[in-house]
């Protein structure tokens, strides 16, 4: 027997905040949360702004000691993870534990923990690297400190799929509940990439902005990198139901493809193809479609080939649809980018209220979408997508549903 | 143009991408040379890298041919003589 999904909890850590609460609220508001980089030494990259977290403090969330374990990155997961799992009102005791699954997208891991330990041994000459590096830095850290934390010991595991990490993961976990096979997920993405060396990656690539993140719009000049997590509470609707959960949306179907075509450039047949399959996941006609939370990183390449796939597969209907990117918001947070946009398209759906493409300046023939223009939008929505494209060519799709 | 300034972002371009110096003339274009975008930016390094600048991601953007590297390459090149020059 296969269940509808239900979602009962969601967190959020982001540039807007600390709570979910913070991020919707922002994204709803249209505010960019995209400001000076104050993370890495000032003019260590080309590119002056990030979405950081702001006034991040370890010591509010964590045990000095927990806090000397955890990476950024895997801080931020367990931050979001405690807010959805509060939020949702589940308990977990060792049997439910065992019946539940984790599963947190991660693209980078604990990037700062290896620069770090990098500059101790190349730069400061030092002979050693701290002990702890490996267990900070390893990708699944997140996924297993939410696993300590609330004695959860079915499926755990972290998916890496660069940009598409927390799409993926979400998605595993939507099957693994709707096949009956877990009673309960915890799914997200975390994602903590602000760290010198690998700034200085992304800035070789040419694909970071030097102003701001202007999704689909003429004069955009790049992708914002953003940092965070969001994690969601996955439950069969009717175990949420018979609980008297409040239930926050659905997910109605999830698809994946690979374009095997190029390491860098997207391909709108590969992009295609996964809306395609998460809409016939989810038994729906593209007509079903009312708002699209695109994968729009504000490069060049993504939003022109995005809007192509987008046509593709929506043909006439293309036109009616709402279509924004909430990374003009809250950034791009690589491996949490899913997750935060996942919790954005709930609210929206839950809300009656389209977060906008904020920083948007000048229509892009390219991009002859309606991407809501800086200003949100009140439609009420049944269904909606949530767009993810990585580097590699990995494309991954959740499709969401307003809750009854 | 100098053709020594040609033979030294041709014999870039051919480390780069693995090709024959022969292949690398002016007036190539990067796609008849199978440059796409990524090894483009590979390309931008090797040339930082060779004569000492720093390409702007704005000037890199338009670039499409051996040609368009070679002048972006003496801009940038008459730019740094001329700093080099003024005081300070």
């Amino acid at each position: 027997m296969t269940h509808r999904v239900a979602v009962t909890g969601i967190g959020a850590i982001s540039a807007f905040g600390f709570t979910y609460k913070d991020l919707w609220d922002g994204v709803a508001a249209g505010k960019s949360a995209i400001r000076p980089l104050t993370l890495i030494p000032p003019g260590a990259v080309r590119f002056p702004n990030a979405a950081e977290v702001p006034d991040y403090d370890p010591l509010r969330h964590f045990e000095e000691k927990e806090a000397q374990m955890l990476d950024r990155f895997a801080q931020f997961a367990a931050v979001a993870a405690r807010e959805a799992i509060r939020t949702s009102g589940i308990e977990f005791s060792p049997g439910l534990g065992e019946r539940t699954a984790i599963v947190l997208g991660c693209s980078g891991g604990g990037k700062s923990t290896e620069d770090d330990g990098f500059h101790h041994l190349y730069a400061l000459k030092e002979p050693r690297v701290s002990p702890l590096t490996i267990a900070r830095a390893m990708s699944n850290a997140g996924a297993s400190r939410v696993s300590f934390e609330y004695g959860i010991t079915g499926p755990v595991f972290t998916v890496s799929t660069a940009c598409s990490s927390a799409n993926h993961s979400i998605g595993q976990a939507f099957r693994m509940v709707r096949s009956g096979e877990v009673e309960v997920a915890i799914a997200g993405g975390s994602e903590a990439p602000l760290s010198v060396g690998f700034l200085k990656a992304w800035e070789a690539m040419r694909v970071v902005a030097p102003d701001t993140c202007r999704p689909f719009s003429l004069d955009r000049r790049g992708l914002i990198l953003g940092e965070g997590a969001a994690v969601l509470v996955l439950e069969p609707l009717e175990r949420a139901q018979a609980r008297g959960a409040a239930v926050l949306g659905e997910i109605a179907g999830f698809g994946m493809s690979s374009d095997a075509h190029h390491i860098t450039q997207p391909s709108a047949l590969g992009a295609a193809r996964a809306i395609r399959a998460a809409l016939t996941d989810a038994e729906l006609a593209p007509e079903a479609i009312g708002y699209v939370n695109a994968h729009g990183t504000g490069t060049l390449a993504n939003d022109a080939t995005e809007t192509e796939a987008i046509k593709s597969v929506f043909g006439a209907h293309a036109g009616k649809l709402l279509v924004s990117s909430t990374k003009s918001m809250h950034g791009h947070a690589l491996g949490a980018a899913g997750a935060l946009e996942a919790a954005a398209t709930l609210g929206a759906l839950r809300c009656g209220l389209i977060p906008p493409t904020a920083n948007f300046t000048a229509a892009d023939p390219a991009c002859d979408l309606d991407v809501v223009p800086n200003t949100p939008r009140l439609a009420q929505i049944e269904f909606a997508i949530s767009n993810s494209f990585a580097f590699g060519g990995l494309n991954a799709v959740m499709v969401f549903r307003k809750s009854d | 143009m100098s053709d020594e300034l040609i033979a030294r972002v041709a014999g870039v371009i051919a480390k780069t991408q693995k090709i024959p110096l022969e292949s690398v003339t002016i007036d190539k274009s990067f796609e008849e040379l199978k440059i796409d975008s990524l090894d483009g930016i590979n390309l931008l390094f090797a040339l930082e890298g060779e004569f000492d600048i720093d390409i702007p991601d704005d000037a890199a953007r338009g670039i499409r041919t051996v040609r368009d590297m070679v002048e972006g390459v003496e801009k940038l090149l008459a730019a740094k003589a001329e700093a080099a020059k003024s005081p300070q």
